[in-house]
């Protein structure tokens, strides 16, 4: 069954569920070491796919595969290196002699708040999460930042109140817990960027007038005729309607023509 | 130091030669007749020997890629007998799964006055939702509507979307951007406030509204904080999917059991109603291509809810991504957002010209790109053997100014950067993968299915998007969809007087198997795929 099916898609060995992992013809294999057991596995894995190689059925540590979810927040060394590094499984390739470790799950403080009843102020960051202050400035949580982020000056602006900064310097953050990890201060900084985040998008964010326009029009049901007569149209009329649209030109060199 | 083989750097050079030139130049979008020829041809759904018809049940003879006609025909992992009154959890509205959807109706579900539990396989949030990246569509500027959004949907899905769900779709929409910003997320707007909007595949008006290339995780990691903070009426349990829908005696929807991932103990879920939620399948593989979704993306949804005997539809259809990622290896599959393209690049063969306008809808796109590298010849093949299409990124910083691929699109500069390729001065190979599943189980404009107390929202559902979705519409049916099914089960558990669960429908079901002499083999739902090597 599966043989034929392989032609339309892509050539890459990672495909269906039934299929496995084919081991690729004339690769040399590395060393790696799971949990401190050594395998062999091809080089150009990723650290996920090194271990579903070895054996791996995996439940924890493993979440979107494209480096969005933040479930797979590896630690490793490298032998001989006495340097501490820190990767998303899925998103970096293996190293020979690497020893990982996988922190599918961090403990960590998070506060409960009604969105609602919050000023965007300082103070609320501050009483929400009164550990802010204790940052040391460090810097450990950047080291260990699989996106790059740069959480010491975000958590420096949120010393400051800044919310604003702290909500922009954090958007890329994937809530990992790698920065939680390694706090000596024993911060959970992404749970206080995302309260920095949601204060901004909810209170400090410029109102789109727009936007409460276009609710304001629904709300006196301005649209409902017009919606209606389309649900009402045979596909022939659709079509014809569809055919006849004007397109909104757009900024740059890419415009639809019919 | 590219990184890039010296094989694909010289086609690289080819594309660097005609970029100038191209920008001034605009190919011609298809009609509606060159548009069906393409796919006829070239889109995986058309090829009739990789799809059959389910053998059993009320939607028997409907057609779906034989992967998931497998899946769907499969035994349950519990028989008839399975002991109810054993370990029960109560609450008032179930919901199965943790992405955007459940997010949504477990947040509507609770404002209603409902005690909720949400269950989902892996973490809360592990979802497509996370990984959605171009935006979410929203008629709000002057010169859109509903009604302009609606032809846009309808015309992308081929005419055969479900009209009223589409009005749902267009109706909400406004309302749900603001219900986000409410909540805290974070909009790409002007200095003054004005959302930045953008064209995507297939609209006729720049409605695309963006949280950098992080839409989707900007939507689902603020409603999963919200869903926290509102923890004393929502329990949400993780690395425990659903495996079966119960039944009361009456055929009413009464709750689920869960498996506890890592102890593999069942669990009956007893509810007054319930929420399906489970998105989509992508981790089938459909057709052996690689695929965006996420690790838990195994279809469940569409088979429990077959099982209860709810109607499925337009599971012919699946959308395959024109843009996943084709080099280098280790990401192939991934998504490269639509965004891309909203923002100016153009796709090009591996001899730099163009073959296809930017932005057709998705259908259309992807299978063009399949004509370019298989009949036509001109997809660049990698040394893995892998085709696939130029993605002209640097023509962005040109159109958009510098350092507009940053600003929009971080995500694709970080996932490229990690591998050496800088898409701020190359571009980008790409080639379709499975992305979205277009059909799924029916309902209703309020959420609510042939079973009374049995809701859905989201990707697990059928009808919303026709034979195609366009994109930015998924992020919207989430939201609205995932409300409209958290207030209807609210409202719906707050009558309800559930008779004795019951799991009578499973024999039904392993009879009408037996009955069929159907016998695929497979455990069902799969739960996850086994990526593990077999010697």
């Amino acid at each position: 069954m599966e043989t034929e099916k392989q032609s339309e898609g892509a050539a890459s060995h990672d495909t269906g569920p039934t299929a496995g992992m084919q081991a690729p013809v004339d690769v040399e294999l590395i060393p790696v070491y799971i949990m401190g057991k050594c395998y062999m596995v091809p080089p150009s894995l990723t650290i996920m796919k090194a271990m579903e190689w070895a054996g791996y059925r995996l439940i924890r540590g493993v979440g979107c595969r494209g480096g969005f979810c933040g479930a797979c927040a590896t630690a490793y060394r490298i032998l001989g290196d006495p340097k501490l590094y820190f990767g998303l499984a899925c998103q970096t390739v293996v190293q020979p002699d690497m020893y990982l470790a996988q922190i599918p799950f961090f403990p960590a403080q998070r506060a409960s708040y009604d969105i609602t009843q919050l000023e965007p102020t300082a103070t609320t960051l501050f009483s929400t999460y009164p550990e802010l202050l204790r940052c040391l400035g460090c810097g450990a949580c950047t080291k260990a930042c699989p996106q790059e982020i740069d959480v010491r000056a975000y958590m420096a602006a949120g010393m400051k109140g800044d919310i604003a900064t702290m909500a922009d310097l954090s958007f890329d953050c994937i809530m990992c817990g790698l920065c939680a990890a390694r706090c000596p201060a024993e911060e959970a900084q992404y749970n206080i960027a995302i309260l920095a985040r949601r204060l901004y998008g909810r209170y400090l964010a410029p109102r789109s007038e727009h936007l409460q326009e276009r609710l304001e029009e629904i709300e006196a049901r301005v649209f409902d005729a017009q919606v209606a007569e389309l649900k009402g149209l045979s596909e022939e009329e659709l079509v014809e309607r569809y055919q006849a649209r004007d397109i909104e030109p757009a900024e740059g060199g890419v415009q639809k023509e019919d | 130091m590219s990184g890039y083989p010296p094989e694909m750097q010289e086609s690289i050079r080819r594309v660097e030669t005609t970029r100038m030139r191209r920008l001034k130049e605009r190919f011609p979008s298809m009609s509606l007749e060159e548009r069906e020829q393409v796919l006829e041809a070239f889109h995986p759904d058309y090829i009739e020997e990789n799809m059959r018809g389910i053998r059993v049940g009320v939607s028997a003879g409907q057609r779906m890629p034989l992967e998931l006609a497998d899946v769907i025909e499969g035994r349950p992992h519990i028989d008839p007998g399975f002991d109810l009154s054993g370990h029960v959890t109560e609450t008032d509205v179930l919901i199965i799964g943790g992405g955007g959807a459940g997010a949504s109706a477990a947040l509507l579900a609770q404002e209603n006055g409902a005690r909720v539990t949400l269950v989902t396989k892996l973490r809360f949030g592990d979802a497509n939702t996370m990984m959605a990246q171009g935006g979410i569509q929203a008629a709000d500027r002057p010169n859109d509507s509903p009604a302009i959004h609606y032809l846009d949907v309808i015309g992308g899905g081929h005419f055969t979307n479900v009209p009223e769900l589409v009005e749902a779709l267009v109706m909400d929409a406004p309302l749900v951007v603001k219900w986000l910003e409410d909540v805290g997320m974070m909009f790409d707007k002007q200095p003054d406030g004005t959302m930045v909007e953008r064209h995507g595949g297939g609209t006729s008006r720049m409605r695309m509204h963006s949280a950098r290339d992080y839409s989707g995780a900007e939507i689902m990691r603020t409603l999963r904080d919200e869903v926290r903070n509102r923890g004393e009426d929502i329990t949400v349990i993780e690395f425990s999917p659903a495996v079966e829908l119960v039944l009361d005696d009456q055929g009413r929807a009464a709750g689920a059991v869960a498996m506890n991932l890592e102890t593999e103990a069942y669990h009956f879920l007893k509810a007054k109603a319930v929420v399906l939620a489970t998105g989509g399948g992508g981790r089938l593989h459909y057709q052996g291509f690689p695929t965006t979704n996420h690790h838990g993306a195994t279809a469940d949804g569409v088979v429990m809810a077959y099982r209860v005997g709810v109607p499925l539809g337009y599971l012919e259809s699946m959308q395959y991504h024109p843009t996943g990622a084709a080099f280098p290896e280790q990401i192939v599959g991934l998504l490269v957002t639509e965004k891309v393209r909203g923002l100016g690049a153009q796709p090009v063969n591996k001899l730099g010209e163009q073959f296809v306008y930017p932005l057709e809808p998705r259908d259309v796109e992807a299978a063009s790109f399949i004509r370019e590298c298989k009949e036509r010849g001109n997809g660049m093949v990698t040394p893995t053997g892998q085709p696939g299409v130029w993605l002209d990124s640097p023509m962005i910083e040109i159109i958009q100014g510098p350092g507009a691929i940053k600003e929009n699109l971080p995500a694709m500069v970080r996932q490229f950067g990690r591998f050496g390729i800088d898409i701020t001065k190359e571009p980008i190979l790409v080639y379709p993968t499975l992305h979205y599943q277009n059909g799924g189980v029916r309902l209703r404009a309020d959420a609510s299915t042939d079973i009374p107390g049995l809701f859905i929202a989201g990707e697990v559902s059928g009808g919303v998007h026709g034979h195609n979705r366009l994109m930015g519409n998924s992020l919207l049916e989430i939201t609205v969809f995932g409300r409209r099914a958290g207030r209807s089960a609210a409202q719906y558990a707050h009558q309800a007087k559930p008779g004795k669960p019951t799991l009578a429908h499973l024999e039904i079901w392993n009879r009408e198997l037996e009955e069929a002499g159907v016998d695929t083999g497979v455990t069902s739902p799969i739960l996850l795929p086994d990526y593990t090597r077999r010697e």
